[in-house]
């Protein structure tokens, strides 16, 4: 095994496969927020599907897209791994647990939350991705170029109150996956000092209330104003 | 038998560096043809098993708990002495070997005494170079504190667990020689007795404490570092697994067991809170040095506070009796242990006691931090203070604290010459185990230093001096007497198993205990005395008879493990009394009413009693006889200890 | 007091185990816990009932001997080590459930005894600095701050008692390996083999079947001597640095 494998095969090294690909991800959802914004502009879309445009055909966007895929990946496989031998260290489990009064319930379910996540994220990915990428779009024309409208789909796909919900109900999750992940993926860095350690965890905390709560206000701003 | 301590002759000074050059040296080839057995692994088994396979030898390390970093040495709390002199204050070695003599009483060998103040200033090196993390100054310098009868600072300490730390430094080079492969260990293992081959100490037999299996070990030299013997008290501040088995069952096959009597009560431990205690809990004795000890002027007063009537902070400071600062000026609270002691069941004797048993006096911090502040007392003692309140559910920064006298340490052990060898040749005693450096009284801080310095930098010594002279030739482990000495261990067993009486091995124990505690304690008489011997041959007749030790030795047997080691204690208990009956003096730890000065102080006598009492085996229910080996001062007057 | 225990009995490590109900009467608040354990194995002693095994040794809080998953946390409802709790923590009628360490790399031998020599081949991995006895500099030829000489010992005050493991739903070892990791690293001292320590005590970590750590913080919240999970980021820190850095392929 040569020192890179047996890195990455060390619970340390797969620890830090995770704390990247999530702090990417947590990257990426905060780019992916920041676009998403266009949807409140209320310019009847066309903002939002020349950003669409842009993020399906620019090549550095491309490449920063295949990262997040990969990201993505590897983080559902490691997380797996992880599990898996977390839970064979354990064989035997207790009668009885008091574990809320030593640690955070989110903390504690991360792969639970995960599951529910990448679930979202499969139905989520179906119904706007994989359309933009594959399906049959309408059309509409900016300025005598034609773009794909994904701005119609998505204004028809939340016409749905139990997709709405579903989504508000995800971004819940996120919050909590992210509650944990954001400070956690930092000390797994081995990023924590006395001096910006609460900063971290600040930030953390605005940042999984802030994210999902934006992510969440995208379905019900559309459902309740069409 | 002429005891024949082989201390070199010439100047006190020169004497060890003397010995180390004429001793024999093993060539380095020809360590790795040795096996040497190290039972027990405190500050000296660790560190004696660690500089051993350092050397070359192969090493078995033996010890009852789960890991060696269990041992008891682990609870040592203030500090190690050293005679560095980083104070500026005045210290030196001979200041650390004149200190620990008088401290002593008297009654310690000057050559091992110096021997010791001589190496003390390597440990402290060495451990540092392990990592052991002691108390610095802000210059990154390390710290040092006074501690009980020592004029000077030369105490090295972290925090309040300076114990556990230099233990972790030894453990930690023990784990290295182990991962070296040099060491082999053997932990939930007993020694249950010494396989004696034509005089010489030539292996162990032990039992796996998980299987039950009744081992044999062969070694060309067998070194116990298992520990004192408080235990025979039932309540100590010992660990519960603390025993004497080991040394006991040396002494049976011939090692002379020396001063048995000498015990030390250490004067700051946690009182008894009732019938259901198990042991004593320590509090280190640095806590002196700021706190000042003391009881009602008045047994009214002491009355009223044990009714509840009035708390120690309602009580005026012209009602208060600091007692040992009234009596002794210049040293006040900080008067070695045996005299803190002595006095504290004096004041209680008195109907002075504080707490609801009448046995306790007050450690008050109150003037402390007034004078530094919370916050220093904090960092200082804030383990401590955490402790106590843990334990007791009072909080030692608003009210005093309450201490009493409980057995702590016993200087007695099994005779060692100067090379640390009992009186079976390549059978070693180190540590606490032996008797060799305290005399009839430790000084506080001196059990690290005294366990390390026969680890690392004695036996390593004189231990290949012996190897030497023995050859190479390797120890026969199916010579008849291993499976002789095994069998006569499983026919112990077996009797204990079956005797299936109605008593508890515990229920032995506290009764035990409680003899000893009344007449071989604090303050011990002839008659009293007699009267013990008595009452231990009848409880030891009663055990063999009704004791009741539950299930099989195939297994993992706490209550067998327990019956073993009080079975010796009933043994020991008896010679500590002979021991006691014997010395007609008062000394150190140990104090004989009828010996006493005029103002309560312990009175010696010199002209015949200054030697060590060293006793031989002669068999079951026979007493022991006494050999002595006079005592020689040549560098030190002997006085009257006073800490006035 | 009366309470109603309910303890984990198991004859051998091969034994399936299960709980068996006892309950005792007449505690004293004052008894520490184990205090406790002791009144109720001499009256199974007395009826002819196997006492029920449990490791402890100096009932003061430093050996690290005792255990016990005391109503759903190690070492019980106190950050404390068992032998340290004492039944003033509980109230009349209460039901105690007392269950031994979980964890593979810490086999039950007996009852609540486990077997945590894990640990000790964790620090022969590296857990020390390569210094023989004699030969050795000056004390204070190695000055150290004292901010750094806290800080390791800090770290260093770990017992061992396997608390962190058995507290972690993981059953992960990194808060014990991180805590002599840490020590090492902060001194001077530990400069020299700093790397080799990191990736060879983690690796044995890993080889023990420890489970891997999730940052729930459980470890150092029931650590009896309050061990920091900074230490867990430092050992983290080392490690990168070492497995990017050292000789070793």
């Amino acid at each position: 095994m040569s020192w890179v494998t047996k890195t990455l095969s060390s619970t340390l090294g797969r620890k830090l496969i995770m704390a990247l690909t999530g702090l990417f991800l947590i990257l990426f959802l905060t780019g992916h927020v920041s676009g998403n914004m266009l949807l409140f502009k209320g310019d009847g879309g066309e903002a939002f599907n020349k950003y669409a445009q842009f993020m399906t055909t620019n090549p550095a966007v491309k490449i920063l897209s295949y990262l997040t895929y990969i990201s993505v990946i590897a983080h559902v496989i490691y997380s797996i791994l992880l599990t898996r031998k977390n839970k064979s260290a354990r064989p035997v489990g207790y009668a009885e647990s008091k574990a809320s009064t030593n640690s955070a319930w989110s903390s504690r379910n991360m792969g639970v939350l995960g599951t529910i996540i990448l679930i979202f994220l499969v139905v989520h990915m179906q119904g706007f991705w994989a359309k933009m990428h594959w399906g049959d779009m309408p059309m509409v024309t900016y300025e005598g170029e034609t773009y794909k409208d994904l701005y119609q789909i998505v204004q028809f796909a939340f016409q749905n109150e139990i997709l709405v919900a579903g989504y508000v109900i995800a971004m819940g999750f996120l919050s909590f996956h992210l509650s944990h992940g954001f400070a956690s993926a930092f000390q797994t860095l081995g990023l924590n000092h006395v001096k910006y350690s609460p900063a971290i965890e600040l930030i953390g905390r605005i940042y999984c209330i802030v994210v999902p709560v934006l992510f969440a206000s995208m379905p019900l701003y559309i459902y309740f104003t069409s | 038998m002429i005891l024949d301590s082989k201390i070199p002759a010439g100047p006190l000074a020169e004497k060890w560096t003397k010995h180390k050059f004429n001793m024999k040296l093993v060539n380095p080839a020809n360590k790795r043809k040795y096996e040497v057995i190290v039972v027990g692994t405190g500050l000296a088994g660790a560190s004696a098993a660690a500089s051993l396979a350092e050397l070359g030898y192969n090493v078995k390390a033996f010890c009852f708990q789960d890991s060696p970093r269990r041992a008891h040495s682990i609870a040592a709390q203030g500090g190690i002495n050293a005679a560095k002199n980083y104070q500026n204050d005045g210290d030196s070695i001979f200041r650390l070997f004149y200190d620990t003599i008088k401290g002593g009483d008297y009654r310690a060998r000057e050559g091992n005494v110096y021997r010791l103040a001589e190496v003390s200033v390597n440990i402290i090196d060495q451990c540092v170079a392990q990592g052991v993390p002691f108390a610095r100054e802000y210059g990154g310098l390390l710290a040092n504190r006074s501690f009980g009868g020592a004029q000077v600072s030369r105490t090295f300490y972290a925090r309040g667990q300076t114990g556990q730390q230099l233990l972790l430094g030894a453990y930690s080079a023990l784990s290295r020689q182990v991962a070296n492969g040099k060491v082999k260990l053997y932990p939930r293992t007993e020694m249950m007795d010494v396989v004696v081959i034509d005089g010489h100490a030539r292996g162990i037999v032990t039992r796996n404490l998980i299987t039950g299996a009744i081992e044999t070990h062969a070694a060309h030299a067998v070194l116990l570092c298992t520990g004192g013997y408080g235990n025979v008290f039932f309540l100590s501040t010992n660990a519960m697994g603390s025993n004497v088995t080991a040394a006991w069952r040396a002494h049976k096959r011939g090692a002379y067991f020396a001063n048995p009597c000498y015990t030390q009560i250490h004067p700051t431990c946690i009182p008894v809170s009732g019938d259901h205690q198990s042991k004593l809990t320590l509090m280190s004795e640095s806590l002196r040095n700021d706190g000042r000890v003391w009881v009602p002027a008045t047994v009214e007063m002491a009355e009223k506070l044990r009714k509840g009537q009035i708390k120690a902070n309602d009580i005026p400071e012209n009602e208060r009796d600091y007692y040992l600062e009234r009596k002794y000026p210049s040293f006040g609270n900080l008067v070695p242990r045996d005299v803190a002691s002595r006095n504290a069941k004096y004041v209680c004797d008195e109907g002075r006691g504080v707490n609801e048993t009448g046995e306790a006096v007050f450690l008050d911090f109150r003037d402390a931090i007034k004078r530094d502040g919370e916050d220093v007392i904090r960092a200082k003692y804030g383990n401590l203070f955490d402790m106590y309140q843990q334990i007791t559910g009072e909080n030692p920064y608003q009210v005093p604290m309450k201490i009493y006298p409980a057995v702590h340490y016993t200087m007695g052990g099994l005779w060692v010459d100067y090379n640390l060898m009992t009186t079976i040749p390549g059978l070693y005693a180190l540590g606490e185990a032996n008797f060799s450096d305290h005399g009839a009284n430790r000084l506080g801080a001196s059990a690290l230093m005294q366990g390390l310095a026969d680890g690392y930098f004695v036996i390593p010594y004189t231990v290949g001096d012996y190897l030497a002279q023995i050859g190479t030739k390797p120890v026969d482990a199916n010579h008849p007497e291993f499976e002789k000495t095994a069998q006569e261990v499983k026919d112990r067993i077996q009797k204990l198993l079956s005797i299936n009486g109605t008593k508890s091995v515990d229920y032995f124990h506290k009764k035990l205990g409680k003899i000893m505690w009344n007449e071989c304690g604090m303050a011990r008489t002839a008659e009293g005395l007699k009267k013990a011997k008595q009452e231990i041959r009848e409880l030891r007749a009663e055990f063999w008879k009704d004791v009741k030790v539950l299930g099989e030795n195939e297994e993992l047997n706490q209550t067998l493990e327990k019956a073993h080691r009080v079975a010796d204690f009933l043994e020991l208990g008896e010679l500590m009394i002979d021991d006691a009956y014997n010395r007609n003096e008062s000394c150190g730890g140990h104090f004989r009413e009828e010996y006493q000065t005029a103002d309560g102080e312990a009175l010696r006598d010199d002209e015949n009693f200054a030697y060590v009492a060293a006793w031989k085996y002669m068999g079951d229910g026979q007493d022991e006889e006494l050999n002595k080996e006079p005592l020689e001062f040549e560098n030190v007057k002997l006085t009257q200890r006073s800490y006035k | 007091m009366k309470l109603t225990l309910k303890v984990w009995r198991q004859k051998n490590k091969a034994d399936q185990g299960g709980f068996v109900t006892y309950p005792i009467d007449g505690i004293s608040k004052d008894m520490s816990f184990l205090e406790m354990m002791d009144v109720l194995n001499e009256e199974l002693t007395e009826k002819g009932d196997d006492p029920i095994h449990f490791d402890h040794d100096c009932r003061e809080g430093i050996c690290g001997m005792c255990s016990l998953y005391i109503n759903g946390k190690p070492h019980g409802p106190q950050q404390t080590t068992t032998c340290q709790l004492h039944m003033r923590s509980f109230t009349d009628g209460d039901t105690i459930t007392i269950e031994p360490w979980r964890a593979k790399a810490f086999p039950v031998v007996k009852d609540l005894v486990v077997d945590r020599s894990a640990f000790d081949r964790i620090i022969q991995a590296g857990g020390y600095v390569s210094v023989n006895t004699g030969g050795v500099p000056d004390a204070n030829e190695i000055p150290i701050p004292k901010k750094i000489a806290d800080e390791a010992f800090d770290a260093a005050t770990c017992i061992g008692c396997g608390a962190c493991v058995a507290a972690c739903k993981n059953a992960s070892a990194m808060l014990f390996t991180s805590a002599k990791i840490s020590q090492l690293a902060l001194l001077p001292q530990g400069q020299v083999e700093r790397k080799e320590r990191a990736e060879k005590m983690i690796a044995q970590m890993d080889a023990e079947g420890f489970g891997a750590c999730t940052n729930t913080g459980a470890c150092a919240a029931e650590c009896p001597k309050g061990i920091s999970l900074s230490n867990i980021a430092r050992m983290n820190r080392e490690y990168f640095s070492a497995v990017v850095s050292s000789e070793n392929m």
